[in-house]
């Protein structure tokens, strides 16, 4: 029973080794075939930022401008709307915009805008996507009893104030985002830059 | 006769054809009391075979881009002599090709065919399940209308739910920061490559471990237990011819169904081609009501059900993955139903019930009414499997006859 002459460890270490070479080269060669699944140069450059003039854009009317092939809802809210922001902080998930990931700084506040009356909003529900419907109307809906305007997702239901912060109970977790923006003059809009007059 | 004979003497002795057409064809015994439910497996193969030839047909004249798939799809239906037919036997065959297979699961649940010793089949029957599901969705999105591209919104943000990883795991399904080109023409790729050369191997691997252990049948007896001298089953038939002439007829009854309804009700009133997806992809404007196509509602309205992101998809996933686990569940000493108590019988009858539920609620709206019965049979759904390892544990079952019943 002598193996004839086979040394069993070292045949044992050759196996190892030679697996754990393999793997490695897998592992190499796996890279790749991942990374080109990466958004491509291309497709990073198509992120320019987009331009809105908001002169005609009545309070309670929306106008919807496409930036990096997403739909950004900008609404000029009622003054009865802005007060209304107020008084529904109870049936919101993240009233304060505690999250500092869904708003830059300067729409750290109620109405999450530069200014109170126009709001600038990405139009993609926090929850799977879908574009949410704007529902300005401060009236009774079927998805909600006392509803001070706001947007409903088709999808599946979530549900969110004019501020676009979540209610309580709709499947989405986090407020809607609101885009880097920034006036280039009193009605102009530019979707993408931050600072004011660049 | 004898040049015939010598012709596939000398191929035998190359390649085993005679051997493997006895082994798994004129040899291969099935049990001689299989039924109707028993059609399902063939009918899946037909329509994987269906699918295969009229995707590389379509292949041929669709154009992979967002700005001509939608375009090169309404090609194919006007202009492309007969292409309408060829796309509808593709997208109708589709869901004919779930409705077989959700028959043929059910059938597996009626007789134990999931349970020992055909674990194995019922995994790899899950596993084409679940590239199945992945299959149709990309399929779905390659028209590129209003539906195929919030259905992809909708299933691709589902990974987003996953912590930490999650947003950058959507961005490189994507290949883009927003579904674009780019995404379909990858879902154009593992549509017509990758995934069906993952479900071709699956189906041979489902039919080979089939072949191991030989079919189950409606009463769940083992019919290698009584033997004739030779060793054949006493109570099996050989596959070929007696089975495969006997399918031929299912066969001929089933497409009698599909072309009927590929003629004349090819959209399904919006059940197998959705009427939003008439429209072309708008990345802007999300149609009012969104729904999956009709198999994919059970698992959709389970998405639904849960006012949360990732508890949905955690919920959906389960449902799907407690059926791999199936033959662990069923602690069942018999096999068939017709020899389990009445409460399995009933129960398994009322899993079924809202199961067609679940999948019909999908397509409706979740408001109201709609939303509370999704939640119920939620609840019965996940109740079934809690409740079938006690149930089945412990009831008192019928005596199962030595042979079968005929």
């Amino acid at each position: 029973m002598s193996n004839d002459g086979v040394n069993t460890g070292r045949r044992r270490f050759l196996i190892a080794t030679t697996a754990v070479g393999g793997g490695i080269g897998a592992v190499g060669v796996a890279v790749p075939f991942v990374k080109s699944w990466n958004p491509s140069e291309k497709a990073k450059a198509a992120g320019a930022p987009a331009k809105a003039d908001v002169s005609k854009v009545e309070p309670g009317q929306m106008i919807v401008v496409e930036w990096r092939g997403k739909p950004v809802y900008i609404f000029r809210r009622t003054d009865e709307t802005i007060s209304l922001l107020d008084t529904n902080s109870d049936e919101l998930k993240d009233p304060d915009n505690a999250d500092e990931a869904q708003q830059p700084a300067y729409a750290k506040n109620t109405q999450r805008s530069r200014k109170p009356d126009v709001a600038v909003i990405e139009g993609v529900c926090t929850h799977l996507g879908c574009a949410p419907k704007y529902v300005p109307e401060v009236e009774p809906q079927p998805f909600q009893e006392e509803w001070v305007g706001g947007f409903f997702c088709p999808c599946h239901g979530s549900r969110f104030d004019l501020a676009g912060r979540v209610y309580k109970g709709s499947p989405a977790g986090k407020n809607l985002k609101v885009p880097p923006y920034s006036y280039a003059d009193e009605n102009t809009i530019i979707i993408g830059v931050d600072e004011e007059n660049s | 006769m004898s040049k015939l004979s010598a012709f596939m003497g000398w191929i035998d002795h190359r390649l085993p054809v005679t051997a493997t057409f006895e082994k798994h064809m004129s040899k291969y015994y099935a049990p001689k009391n299989l039924n109707f439910w028993y059609f399902f497996g063939v009918f899946s193969f037909l329509m994987l075979a269906n699918q295969i030839l009229t995707g590389v047909w379509l292949t041929m004249s669709f154009t992979p881009s967002a700005e001509q798939a939608f375009a090169s799809v309404e090609y194919i239906m006007r202009d492309v002599e007969l292409g309408w037919l060829i796309r509808y036997m593709h997208s109708t065959g589709a869901s004919f090709f779930f409705l077989v297979i959700y028959m043929h699961m059910f059938r597996g649940l009626l007789y134990g065919s999931y349970q020992k010793p055909r674990e194995l089949i019922w995994i790899f029957g899950m596993a084409i399940y679940l590239m199945l599901m992945a299959e149709a969705f990309m399929g779905y999105v390659l028209p590129w209308g209003q539906m195929s591209y919030w259905g992809a919104q909708v299933i691709i943000s589902l990974f987003s739910a996953i912590p930490i990883v999650g947003d950058d795991l959507v961005t490189w399904i994507k290949g883009d920061f927003l579904i674009s080109g780019i995404t379909l023409n990858r879902f154009f790729a593992l549509h017509v490559i990758a995934l069906p050369l993952v479900i071709v191997a699956l189906v041979f691997m489902h039919i080979l471990a089939l072949h191991e252990v030989g079919s189950n049948n409606p009463d769940g007896v083992d019919i290698k237990k009584y033997k004739d001298e030779e060793g054949r089953p006493l109570d099996g038939i050989p596959f070929h011819p007696y089975y495969t002439v006997h399918d031929l007829v299912g066969i001929v009854v089933f497409l009698f169904v599909f072309c009927f309804v590929i003629f004349f009700w090819p959209e399904g009133n919006g059940y197998f081609l959705e009427h939003a997806n008439f429209e072309q992809a708008n990345g802007l404007k999300t149609p009012a009501h969104i729904a999956p196509v009709w198999y994919f509602g059970a698992f959709y309205t389970i998405l639904r059900v849960v006012p949360d992101k990732l508890g949905g998809v955690i919920l959906m996933g389960a449902a799907i993955a407690v059926l791999f686990v199936l033959p662990w569940l069923d602690r069942s000493p018999v096999r068939s139903w017709r020899y389990k108590g009445w409460i399995s019988r009933i129960n398994l009858v009322l899993f079924g019930l809202f199961f067609i539920l679940l999948t019909w609620l999908g397509t409706q709206p979740a408001t109201g009414i709609y939303a509370t019965l999704g939640l119920i049979s939620t609840i019965v759904y996940f109740a079934w499997f809690i409740t079938l390892p006690f149930i089945s544990a412990k009831e008192k079952t019928k005596p199962v006859p030595e042979r079968v019943t005929g």
